[in-house]
């Protein structure tokens, strides 16, 4: 363990890296760079980031260290209180996205910039767009769309609208758009937050390609397996100082991990052999149609009891979320059954279920977990801000709200100075942070965890996983859906996988699985026989 | 009843609706680009206002109408910057900024006519120039559609040109692909380096632009005068038209048609001694039927309900 605390210093750590480089192979150093937000929260501490031309550089830390705020200064988009920016040896100010595109430097975001009601080529062509006379000829840009993806190999339907797409192939479009724009430097905030195993595969093929042809590529992400595969050399950020940077071959998964966390972080969950109970939630033929008239959720039926975590595994984007909306009823209009202690959830208002103790983790933070506007404390309450316990005669309980609030933020580590900031500027884990301590901290009897754990750092994601098996323990049925197969093993007790729609397999014993078979049935290779799918439901 | 039914079936009765249509469709056009910029904007009336009582002063004075216009033009603008600066640049409350706009129309113009006029109801005493009538040629001759289409002012053929115009503004050009982006995802646009604020302004601009027509045809054309708070509402019919017309350049005018034509009906029920407050009423229930019409209904598209019906008959066998 030696060996990785002395990593820790920033000095010993910029020593091995320049012992035997010289400083033109620098592409891009950023130096003493310090960020305060217009709140006065202190982003970036003097930060020294330094990226060698032709490599694949992880940017690792935290949720909140700053990683995305450090990639913004560097895209022109937050201006930095003082240090320096180098690019190609000279030293340049990048006081707009234009100019970091203009000298070379583009970034796909954490969560996508892309206008939804428009086609992928016109976004692609967005801000450069092809025609004469200021007229923008749709044409052109379909033919620049095509051209790029052959170009890179990256197939795209240049006319659909980006609405109507995949998040897998919205990445691509990110990441063509920016190789449409000529730039040198690719700054990858958090991509494979959202993709699949299999799509991630897919990017990793890519962004290897790229990098052969010379680009410089950064990348942050919270999947050390990632970082491991993918990544040369990495910096780590802790609370907006660098604490170390170091080369990926030299160190292990849990070494890294610790230099992130600065304690040890089990990446594996102790738990007891379940005791389920009584039937919570039980689903019935299931299916959904959805509004291109595709049945996404096919003739579902299974059944979740009291203390047992049944997790679903399957691609993204093989009606899960389909699923677990219809169950927290934010979808409507199926057909069949969706029984919540033996009464259909058909009539009933989300209010009404949420009464009943149910906790819904949505995967889509942005547009059902939170209220970006509105603050950390009014997301938190908003499940419960009616209840007698916070409310005193016919107003709410000041006090009382402020001391609940401060105990969850404290308790899920939400970085954050104060309970009253809206909830946007929080980082992307954090906000993720916010949404689970809502949900877990209502007494749950039934919680459908939709990628609990999605954009959140190691250490915090340990903690979510245990605060699951917990919840499971005190006796709550537990519906997990994830599509980081290694959670859905780690956490769950029993599994099915979804493919196309359709439960294809029911494994009993989540420990035996291995991630492989899961592969398989994903994937719609195999399939179980009707006979080992009915043990799924339980009554 | 009968002469009900022939004063609505005449050609006169559709020469009307585009005479009295002609406003609205400017100010819809108006408020969709402006919408499509992702501004909630209310401050058409006040632009209205003003580029009616502008080009009334410009063409009396000088007694050049293309004086008059301009004037009338600049003057319209001028309160759409002014919302701009309020609203995009000091991020002040767009409703509020925006009915602070239509009062300051509504008392300044008066203020205005009285300063140099010494009236404060109507500027007849300004011998202030038309913009001309136009009998198309050939056309005009047409039984029926001639006595309809032709003879019309100006502006209501440049009422149609501009949706023309706007339907390639927005769907054609690089401007239009902005000001949409603009609208839907700000921060999309900002980080392919668009100046969002920029094109914001733009967008008012142009919507300042074709409200001013519209209010220059109410006292160049439509009346030969300005009187005060002579828009009557019509900058928030415009706006109704658009929402109605789902922002959609084509749907919007027919919208902007649909109320101009319970207007025309309202006129022919005028003359026809009903009591004048329920003929009034018509074309503002005309746009709240029509509201409330579109958001009531949910648009589940047909292909869902016919394959929801197809799942449910296979699992009943
Ligand atoms: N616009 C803003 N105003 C105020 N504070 C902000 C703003 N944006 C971010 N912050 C704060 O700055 C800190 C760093 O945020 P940043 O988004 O850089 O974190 P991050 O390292 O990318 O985290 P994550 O892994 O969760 O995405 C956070 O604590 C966040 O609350
Ligand atoms: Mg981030």
């Amino acid at each position: 363990m030696a060996s990785v605390s002395h990593l820790f210093h920033l000095e010993i750590g910029v020593r091995i890296m320049s012992e035997n480089i010289k400083v033109e192979e620098y592409i891009l150093s950023m130096e003493n760079i310090t960020k305060i937000y217009s709140n006065g929260f202190i982003a970036n501490k003097s930060v020294n980031f330094k990226v060698r031309k032709g490599e694949i550089h992880a940017l690792i830390g935290e949720n909140g260290a700053g990683k995305s705020t450090l990639m913004k200064v560097l895209f022109g988009q937050e201006q930095p209180d003082s240090g320096e920016i180098f690019y190609k040896g000279k030293k340049t100010n990048i006081t707009n996205p234009l100019v970091a595109l203009h000298m070379g430097i583009g970034m796909v975001h954490q969560h996508f910039m892309l206008v939804p009601s428009l086609t992928v080529a016109e976004n692609m062509v967005l801000g450069v767009e092809p025609g004469k006379y200021g007229m923008f000829s749709y044409k052109e840009a379909v033919k620049l769309t095509n051209d790029i993806s052959k170009k890179y190999n990256l197939p795209i339907d240049a006319e659909a609208k980006i609405m109507d797409l995949p998040v897998g192939f919205k990445q691509r479009v990110e990441i063509l758009k920016i190789l449409l724009r000529g730039v040198d430097v690719l700054i990858l905030d958090e991509p494979t937050a959202v993709l699949t195993p299999q799509e991630t595969d897919e990017l990793f093929k890519q962004l290897k390609v790229l990098k052969e042809k010379g680009y410089t590529i950064i990348f942050i992400s919270h999947k050390l397996h990632e970082i491991k595969k993918l990544c040369d050399n990495l910096t780590v950020l802790r609370n907006g100082r660098v604490t170390g940077t170091a080369k990926v071959s030299d160190l292990t998964e849990q070494e890294i991990s610790k230099m992130m966390v600065g304690r040890d972080v089990f990446l594996t969950i102790k738990k007891d052999v379940a005791q389920p109970k009584e039937t919570v939630l039980s689903v019935k033929n299931l299916s959904w149609v959805d509004k291109h008239g595709k049945r996404v959720v096919n003739n579902l039926s299974f059944s979740v009891r009291a203390g047992e975590i049944l997790g679903i595994a399957g691609v993204e984007g093989n009606g899960q979320r389909e699923l677990t909306n219809l169950i927290a009823r934010l979808e409507e209009n199926q057909i069949g059954e969706i029984l919540l202690y033996g009464k259909s959830i058909a009539k009933q208002s989300i209010r009404e279920i949420r009464e009943q103790k149910i906790s819904h983790i949505s995967e889509d933070r942005m547009t059902f977990g939170t209220v970006y506007e509105a603050t950390i404390e009014e997301n938190i309450i908003s499940d419960r801000f009616y209840k007698k316990e916070f409310n005193k005669n016919y107003l709410m309980d000041a006090k009382k709200i402020k001391n609940h609030v401060n105990e969850l933020i404290k308790e899920y580590n939400v970085r954050t100075d104060s309970k009253d900031l809206p909830i946007r500027t929080l980082s992307g884990g954090n906000m993720q942070k916010v949404v689970v301590a809502r949900e877990f901290s209502s007494d749950p009897k039934l919680v459908i965890a939709n990628q609990p754990t999605r954009g959140i750092d190691v250490g915090a994601s340990e903690f979510i996983r245990k605060k699951l098996v917990t919840l499971r323990d005190q006796g709550a049925a537990v519906l997990l859906v994830s599509a980081d197969l290694n959670e859905v093993i780690e956490v769950s007790d029993s599994i099915v996988v979804m493919c196309d729609g359709s439960i294809v397999a029911y494994l009993k014993d989540a420990k035996r699985v291995t991630e492989e078979q899961l592969g398989e049935y994903m994937l719609g290779i195999k399939k179980q026989s009707d006979e080992e799918l009915r043990e799924v439901v339980h009554d | 009843m009968d002469v009900i039914f022939k004063s609505i079936f005449s050609t006169v009765f559709f020469y009307t609706i585009l005479r009295v249509a002609t406003p609205l469709i400017f100010v819809s056009m108006a408020a969709l680009i402006v919408r499509k910029g992702g501004i909630m904007c209310i401050a058409f009336e006040g632009m209205m206002l003003f580029a009616a009582l502008g080009g009334v002063i410009g063409s009396a004075l000088t007694q050049n109408l293309f004086v008059g216009l301009l004037l009338g033009t600049i003057f319209g603008v001028t309160i759409a910057m002014i919302f701009a600066y309020f609203v995009l640049v000091l991020q002040s409350n767009n409703v509020l900024t925006g009915l602070a706009l239509n009062i300051l129309g509504s008392g300044g113009t008066v203020f205005l006519l009285f300063a140099l006029t010494g009236e404060k109801g109507t500027s007849s005493s300004l011998r202030s120039l038309q913009v001309p009538h136009w009998n198309i040629p050939i056309i005009k001759d047409i039984p029926i559609l001639g006595e309809i289409i032709s003879g019309h002012n100006l502006f209501t053929y440049l009422a149609f040109l501009t949706v023309i115009l706007v339907y390639i503004l927005v769907y054609k050009t690089r401007l239009g692909l902005r000001i949409r982006s603009v609208g839907e995802n700000p921060q999309a646009a900002e980080s392919v380096g668009i100046k969002v604020i920029r094109t914001k302004v733009i967008s008012l601009l142009i919507g300042g632009l074709i409200a001013s027509f519209g209010g220059m045809y109410m006292s160049m054309g439509y009346l030969p005068f300005f009187t005060r708070d002579m828009m009557s509402g019509r900058g928030f019919i415009g706006i109704a038209a658009q929402n109605l017309g789902g922002g959609i350049p084509l749907n919007t005018m027919l919208s902007a048609m649909l109320f101009g034509s319970a207007e025309a009906v309202s006129n022919v029920f005028q003359s026809l001694r009903l009591p004048s407050e329920f003929v009034q009423m018509l074309p503002y229930i005309v746009t709240i039927v029509g509201l409330i019409s579109i958001g009531g209904v949910k648009k589940e598209s047909k292909s869902k309900i016919k394959r929801i019906k197809e799942i449910k008959e296979s699992t009943h066998e």
